[in-house]
């Protein structure tokens, strides 16, 4: 009987990251940011109807880079554990930290199960309403969680757009206008190109809005957001 | 993929997700008959059991879209068990339902069909057609079957807002799921016949709105004056019937004040009458 190689534990694990980050890496970059009346979300993608960013309940949304197949699969999952829990307690129970929690449990035991890590990088925000504040988690490949402030980038060069983003920032936070702007300027700079506005997705999460805050921008509409 | 920690289930439907993962959680799934072994047999069950029921609810078109009202009380055999209950509930942006039954299992189905319906928006990006909500609830009601052996019977009145046809539409259904649209106008409970004898009296197509809402308003009054079951206006509580309004704008209220104005101008119409 052939004996099977043996492979360090720690090897293993740097190949399934190395894997994982770099089919991450390959997409390109999600955005999303505080403003004065809630949670901007932007991400260059050419596709107007396979989305990166979505609504996951009245106060939270999604956002996923990597692989489509696989954050999609993680969007459906969340959206069934919000709806579940909203309906068996109340609208108000579901949070954001709790979906965070288990996407993280999950991405963790893939991790380390599976042969074949996801290849993907997501975020879960929530906007705060009553006084509390916003939360934003940026969650990886192998169930790592990060609660992030003012903003977070996710997918392709994430740290080039985080290092721009920090430059621009200003202290107050900024209006929609404002931070749109900022949103595109870093996209724009790590890029190297003019974005063109039909290969933009922008979404928010409005505090201003009634039960459900979501709300997506389509081209025209963000064009005349920024005139 | 199977995802630990989190749901997984294959396909859009928030019900069929609730049927296969939690059964305990829809309206027909309680697993009764094994815990209570005399609840089993229909004829024992049925007569044992009261729970709060009987209702007028009633759905007219106009020229724009749809009205659905309802009345507020809820009776247990011959007591009134509830006088503000809210028998009309907001689905979604372009429809509304609503319910004559047992008020416990009426309330959960309209809940779970609200989450339906938002489930599958959100999971698929659109929104159900006006013809698929209406499918999907008549399989709710459908599933609900045993229940109604219990003596749990659940009767929805659905409108919607077609935004293809552009055109208001109405369904009614029977206890088994059946589902059938009505061309103009329609009432159920136990006070539904006297209403819609009011309709048909008074309804003519293309009617505006005010005349409409009037008219709905105008029905549920005479069914509340012909069956105990139902309420009509209580103007020493101040508790009036609900309406809404479902066009292609979306779904608006009518409010407390204007529905008071209109029964304001038809009691003293009544009252004239009796002079």
């Amino acid at each position: 009987m052939p004996m099977p190689y043996y492979v360090s534990p720690e090897q293993m694990m740097q190949d399934k990251a190395e894997y994982a980050k770099k089919g991450i890496a390959k997409g390109r970059s999600i955005i999303a940011m505080e403003y004065a009346n809630g949670i901007l979300m932007a991400a260059e993608n050419p596709s107007a109807s396979l989305h990166k960013i979505s609504e996951i309940y009245d106060n939270i949304a999604f956002a996923g880079a990597g692989k489509y197949s696989e954050f999609e699969n993680l969007r459906k999952a969340g959206i069934r554990h919000a709806d579940l829990k909203g309906f068996m307690y109340s609208r108000e129970d579901v949070t954001a930290r709790s979906l965070a929690n288990g996407y993280s449990q999950s991405l963790g035991t893939i991790f380390s199960q599976e042969i074949k890590p996801l290849e993907v990088e997501i975020l879960v925000v929530q906007i705060g309403h009553n006084g509390h504040s916003n939360e934003m988690y940026r969650i990886s490949f192998d169930g790592s969680i990060i609660d992030e402030k003012q903003f977070a980038v996710i997918g392709g060069k994430s740290e080039a757009v985080q290092a721009a983003l920090k430059e621009k920032m200003p202290e107050q936070l900024p209006d929609l206008k404002t931070a749109l702007t900022i949103c595109m300027g870093a996209l724009e700079q790590t890029g190297n190109q003019k974005l063109s506005l039909e290969a933009l997705e922008v979404a928010v999460l409005d505090r201003t809005r009634d039960s459900r805050k979501f709300r997506r921008y389509t081209p025209s509409e963000t064009k005349q957001l920024l005139s | 993929m199977k995802l630990p920690f989190l749901p997984n289930h294959d396909d859009a439907s928030f019900f069929d997700f609730l049927t296969a993962q939690h059964p305990e959680l829809t309206p027909g799934g309680h697993r009764w008959d094994e815990r209570l072994p005399g609840l089993a047999e229909p004829s024992r069950a049925g007569g044992a059991v009261t729970v709060p029921q009987a209702t007028t609810v009633l759905a007219i078109k106009y020229q724009q879209g749809v009205i659905i009202a309802g009345d507020r009380r809820a009776t247990e055999g011959f007591q009134i068990a509830e006088r503000r209950i809210e028998k009309v509930f907001k689905i979604d942006d372009y429809s509304a339902m609503a319910i004559a039954g047992a008020a416990g299992p009426c309330v959960e189905m309209a809940k779970l069909f609200q989450t339906e319906l938002e489930h599958y928006e959100k999971l698929e990006g659109v929104q159900l057609s006006c013809e698929g909500k209406a499918n999907k609830l008549g399989q709710m009601v459908k599933a609900n079957l045993p229940m109604v052996f219990q003596g749990l019977v659940v009767m929805p009145l659905y409108v919607g807002y077609d935004l293809k046809r552009t055109e208001g539409r109405i369904f009614k259904y029977d206890l088994a799921g059946g589902r059938y649209e009505e061309s103009d106008y329609h009432a159920i409970g136990s006070g539904g016949k006297d209403a819609r004898n009011t309709m048909r009296e008074h309804f003519r197509r293309g009617v505006a709105e005010p005349d409409a809402l009037k008219l709905a308003l105008l029905a549920l009054y005479n069914a509340a004056d012909d069956d105990v079951g139902t309420g009509g206006p209580d103007l020493v509580r101040g508790i009036y019937p609900t309406a809404k309004i479902v066009n292609a704008t979306g779904i608006t209220d009518v409010s407390e004040e204007q529905i008071r104005n209109i029964y304001d101008g038809l009691i003293e119409t009544r009252r004239s009458k009796e002079r």
